[in-house]
Order: C-alpha cells, then structure tokens, then sequence
C-alpha cells in the first residue's frame, strides 16, 4: 500500500481525497488543512488522521507521498518540504507561480528519483489525448493556427472571498483557467518563444483578471490563439476547447467530442473528410467514479508510477514548468508599456 | 416506483456527447413552456413520474403542477438534490464551508456551530444536512414526492472520502420529514452497494448508468451484472442508450434481459420519441 497524505481541503484537496482514498493501492494516512472546524469534521466522519500543521503531517504520518491542493502562492514551499523529505508529489496546477522555482524543483525531484505530478487532467481527457495521437502520427500535418479556449460560471458577480480573487497568492483566470488550455497547447506545440497582445482583464473581480486574451508563437511555426472568460453564465460548467488548423486538415475538441477533418485518408479509423469521435468511445474505464474519468486516471497515473518506480509522466513537473513558464510569458507580456516595434518587427520577419 | 421514469437532462443543457447538442437543447428550452409541453407530453403518454434536479427552474414546473391539480392528479416527482454545480462554482468562488453558508437559510447557524469548536460537530452536520434538504425540498411543497435522491457527485464524493454517516442522516430525515424512501444516485454502485449495507441500509433504492457499453460503470459490467444478480437493491437503470452511442431498440432489448432492474430513467424531447421508448420497453416488460 502507498501512503498517502492530502493537504489543502477546498473543491480540489476534497475531490482528491475522496479519488485516492478510493484507490486499492492506497492508503489514506493523512489530511491537513487551516480551517479546524472542517477538519475536525472531516476527521471525526472518515476516521482519517488530521493534522493542522502541514510539517507535522509529514513528520508524523509516515507518508510516501502527499497531494497539495493549497492556493497555488503554497505549492513551491510545501513541494520543497516534501521532497526534501523524500516524498513522491502530486501538486495542483498551476504548479508554482514563479517558473525559476518550478524548474528547480523540477531539478530536485529528479535528482531524488521522485514520481511526480500536476493535476493537469485535460491531458488525460479521451478527447484532447486523442488529439496528441492524432499530432504524432501526423494526421493534419504542419500546424499553422491554433486556438486554445476554455469559458465557464465562475466570478458572476462583484465579490469573492478567497484566495481565488488574490492576484499574489495565484487566484484570477489565467492561473484557474488559462492554465489549462495553455497546458494542451505546451503539449501539442511545445513552449512559446514569443508572446503578445495579452490583456488580462477583470470583469467583476477588483484585484483579479476574469478574462485572458493573447497570441503565442511557437518554434513550429505555428500561432496560438488564447481566449478565456470564467465569467460566462451561458455555460453551466467549464468548457475547453482546443482548434488546430494544420496543412492537411482541421481538428476540433471539447471534452465530449472530437472532430476531425483530413485532407488524405488518415490513421486507422480516420478517413477523408470528417471523422467524429465521441466520449463514450474515446475514454477509457475508471475503477472509481467521480466528476469525470480525467481525475480517476491522473490518480492512478501518480499512484501506478510510483509503484512501478516510473518518473517518467505526462504530466510531471517538467511537463508544467513549460506551463508556468508560458503563463508568466503573458503575465509579463501583459504587464510591459508599449512593446518596442523593433522587436515586433524581427520576429515577423523570422 | 413506474417501471419507466421521465429525466431532465435534456430540459438544462446536459449532454454527454456533444456540448453543441447541449447548447440547441438549453435554447430550445429556455421558455419553461416548451419543458411544461413534453412534461405534458411524457404524462399523456403514461410517463407519470418526473425525475429531475432541483434546478432553480424547476421550481416553475412544481408551480404549474401545483396551480392544476386536476390536469396532473397521477403527476410524482423524484427530487435529485443539490444541483451540483450550483455548489461547485459556490466553492471555487467561497471554498467549501462559505458555499454551504451560502446555501443555508440562515448562515448564522453555520457560524455559531464553528465557534463552538469540535465538540458540537456530529449534531451540526446532521442540523445543517437537514437544512439544506429542506432548502432543496421547498420547490415541491405539497406534492408527491415518494423517492428522494442525492445526487452522484455528492453520494460518490463521500462515498470516496469513507464520509459514510451521511447517507444514513440523509436517509433518516427524507423518510422522517418528507415520508420518502430515499435513493442514491451513483457511477460506482458495486461499491456503494457495501457502503450502504455497513451503515444499515436495507434494500436501498440505487440509480446508475446501466448499459450494453458499460459506459461510465465504475466497477465494470461484470460487477454490475452480478451486484443485480446477487444483491439485495432496487435498481434504477440510467443512461442505458450510453448517450446515444447504443442503438434504442438494440439498448432495450438489452436493459430489458437483465435482472431485478426496477426502473429505467429516461430522457426525450418529442412526443414520439417517449411513446417509442415506452412501446419499445412493453415489449419485454
């Protein structure tokens, strides 16, 4: 059995330990979170260890691995903890807010030989993984456009009380939801070399953006289109979605459905002209169940890694470092005055 | 419970397999008179019972069938609650205790259970439990309601966690306050099913995805099959078209051979697809 501690008890570190706790190679040795009253609860009720000190629980708890799901401000410090202490890590996304710390952290779990992981689950959606087997083996040929959105009902109103809606402790859409979209595009075209015309924008919020515009350049060739609102009512949850036009065809993705146009016949089962795959086909089954397949398959990525003694994962923290580092691309893209025409002009002309 | 059940999915936007299907059905039932119209529809066609969540707008149909007793006399309604993403988006936006204060009558009580520390915390959760159904139930006040759900997210959420307690205080209440048997709504119902036996309850009404595909059957089809074979549970099949990806007649034929399935939940937006579904399922039932 693999012990496992979980700390941070919002709608993530929740989610996460009802999914782990759910694993048959797991056993649940600790949860840890500030709030006492929920924790006491949270105790009482599922008869696991609780500890208010994150230090204290892997001090005590005798852990192999720990689930961090505190504001994203937390995630470097605490992976540092644990994998000072030797602990497998599976982080929430974004995994730390400044991309030097990621890549060096990234450097020391792999130094350690620790499994790691950030809960980027669109990458093991049916759907969108499909797509990077579809960009493999070539399908569209050379990507030349893509665009890269995700719209959901979170900030509709002017309020907000948690970390969410600090900027400094990596609330705000582009770290909630940006990070994702972005996240495939790092996956499907690598890491930006250039970024602009990012505007980060707040609808409702006073000290965050709930909107996210900008255009990424990638080494391929290819264009980046990022366009994300989580102040969208229309949609009942969140929406991604992923369009890559490319010299031999078109594909589009949501989480449901995948759609694809091939210029010439294509892998097996992709034929010229339109192909639809949906969900149903496209997902593989789950041992436990709850709120979408992608949560149960990371789980049991991180968990089936460490007892295989695999490092190597589609979602490690190398894999988000490149994301981290895209996302203060546009940070920094969106925070400089007017960007120098020169530049601008060198890279057109690349 | 009616061998077949009406579902709501189809009324606000939920569709597995295509989120542009999805959007045509929210606009095509924006107007709470185009779902009054196949609710209409589902009840002439003998479809009498309405599974639905307890999404705001529902609350406009309650009302209907409320004001026209006459027209609905048969018409029982099996509440699914909490509408989830309600309380999602709530907490990505409050974290989780600030959503349950949200959805409370009255958040004071929230409050004043956390001041008074841990020793409080078994008749807290069971008082704000209690509230909280009771907020949910307000919408169909005064009409039948013999089975009341909980919804997958928050049964399988708990289910995970080993939070276990909570389907028997869940229970306890809908059969003391409203009369109801309660149901639990799962994607892992070979689990569930020994969750339920450990915390006493006996013969539970369970709803799951069964289907010829095995799609989102957690504890796969094998499991299924023998949980309905072997064990002691009211079945209630859903999804047993897997979104669509299984062929009506070919799906039924199927859900229709399997054991002890009491009812089959469905959803349909026409008149003639709900009398299809029905005249396909008389065949073997």
């Amino acid at each position: 059995m693999i012990r496992v501690g979980v700390v941070g008890m919002g709608k993530m570190g929740l989610s996460h330990l009802s999914i782990f706790r759910a694993h048959p190679q797991v056993e649940l040795a600790g949860i840890c979170d500030s709030n006492s009253y929920l924790l006491s609860v949270l105790g009482k009720y599922t008869g696991i260890p609780t500890y208010s000190s994150y230090e204290t629980m892997l001090a005590k708890a005798e852990l192999d691995a720990v689930v961090i799901a505190t504001p994203s401000a937390l995630h470097a410090p605490m992976v540092r903890t644990a994998l000072d202490r030797g602990l497998h890590v599976f982080c929430e996304k974004p995994f730390c807010l400044d991309p030097a710390v990621s890549e060096e952290l990234a450097a020391l779990a792999e130094a350690k030989d620790l499994v790691t992981a950030v809960g980027y689950h669109y990458r093991f959606v049916g759907t969108f993984a499909e797509i990077k087997r579809l960009l493999d083996a070539g399908a569209i040929g050379e990507v030349t456009l893509a665009q890269a959105e995700a719209f959901g009902p979170v900030v509709l109103k002017r309020q907000g009380t948690t970390w969410r809606s600090k900027k400094q402790l990596g609330g705000g859409s582009l770290y909630d939801y940006a990070a994702h979209p972005l996240n495939l595009l790092n996956w499907y075209l690598g890491s930006p070399n250039w970024v602009g015309g990012t505007v980060l924008q707040p609808v409702f919020s006073s000290e965050t953006d709930d909107q996210v515009a900008g255009t990424l350049r990638f080494d391929s060739g290819a264009t980046g289109q990022i366009s994300v609102n989580w102040s969208d009512e229309s949609e009942r949850k969140m929406s991604t979605k992923i369009t890559l036009w490319g010299t031999k065809g078109r594909i589009h993705a949501d989480r449901q459905e995948l759609q694809v146009y091939l210029r010439e016949e294509g892998p097996t089962g992709y034929r010229k002209g339109w192909t639809v795959k949906y969900t149903t086909e496209l997902t593989k089954e789950v041992w436990f169940y709850l709120r979408g397949e992608e949560y149960s398959a990371q789980a049991d990525d991180f968990i089936t890694r460490i007892a295989e003694h695999h490092t190597d994962g589609v979602n490690s923290f190398t894999a988000a470092t490149a994301t981290d580092q895209t996302l203060a691309m546009l940070v920094a893209d969106a925070e400089s005055p007017t960007k120098p025409r020169g530049g601008l002009r060198r890279l057109i002309g690349r | 419970m009616d061998r077949l059940l009406f579902g709501d999915n189809q009324f606000f936007g939920v569709n597995h397999m295509s989120e542009e299907k999805a959007r045509a059905q929210a606009m095509r039932f924006q107007d709470i008179e185009a779902i009054q119209s196949v609710l209409d529809d589902a009840y002439d066609e003998g479809v009498t019972t309405f599974m639905c969540t307890t999404h705001d707008r529902i609350a406009e149909v309650t009302a209907h069938v409320r004001a026209n007793p006459q027209r609905y006399p048969d018409q029982k309604f099996f509440p699914c609650m909490p509408y989830a993403h309600k309380y999602a988006n709530a907490m990505t936006e409050d974290g989780p205790i600030g959503a349950i204060r949200r959805f409370l009558p009255d958040g004071g009580i929230l409050d004043a259970a956390m001041r008074g520390g841990m020793s409080l915390a078994k008749k807290d959760i069971e008082g704000v439990t209690t509230l909280l159904i009771d907020a949910e139930m307000k919408m169909f006040e005064g009409l039948s309601t013999p089975v009341i759900f909980l919804q997958n997210v928050v049964v399988d959420l708990l289910l995970g966690m080993g939070f276990l307690d909570a389907f028997a205080t869940f229970a306890e209440h809908v059969r003391t306050r409203y009369h109801a048997e309660p149901g639990f709504i799962t994607m892992n119902t070979p689990m569930l099913l020994d969750a339920l036996d450990k915390v006493g309850l006996v013969n539970p009404i369970v709803c799951s995805n069964i289907n010829k595909l095995g799609f989102r059957m957690s504890g796969g089809v094998e499991g299924y099959l023998q949980a309905l074979e072997k064990r002691p549970f009211r079945a209630i099949a859903m999804s047993v078209f897997a979104s669509g990806a299984i062929r009506p007649a070919e799906a039924i034929e199927w859900i229709c051979a399997q054991p002890n399935i009491e009812s089959i939940v469905f959803g349909a937006s026409s008149r003639a697809h709900i009398a299809a579904t029905r005249d396909e399922v008389k065949k073997y039932w």
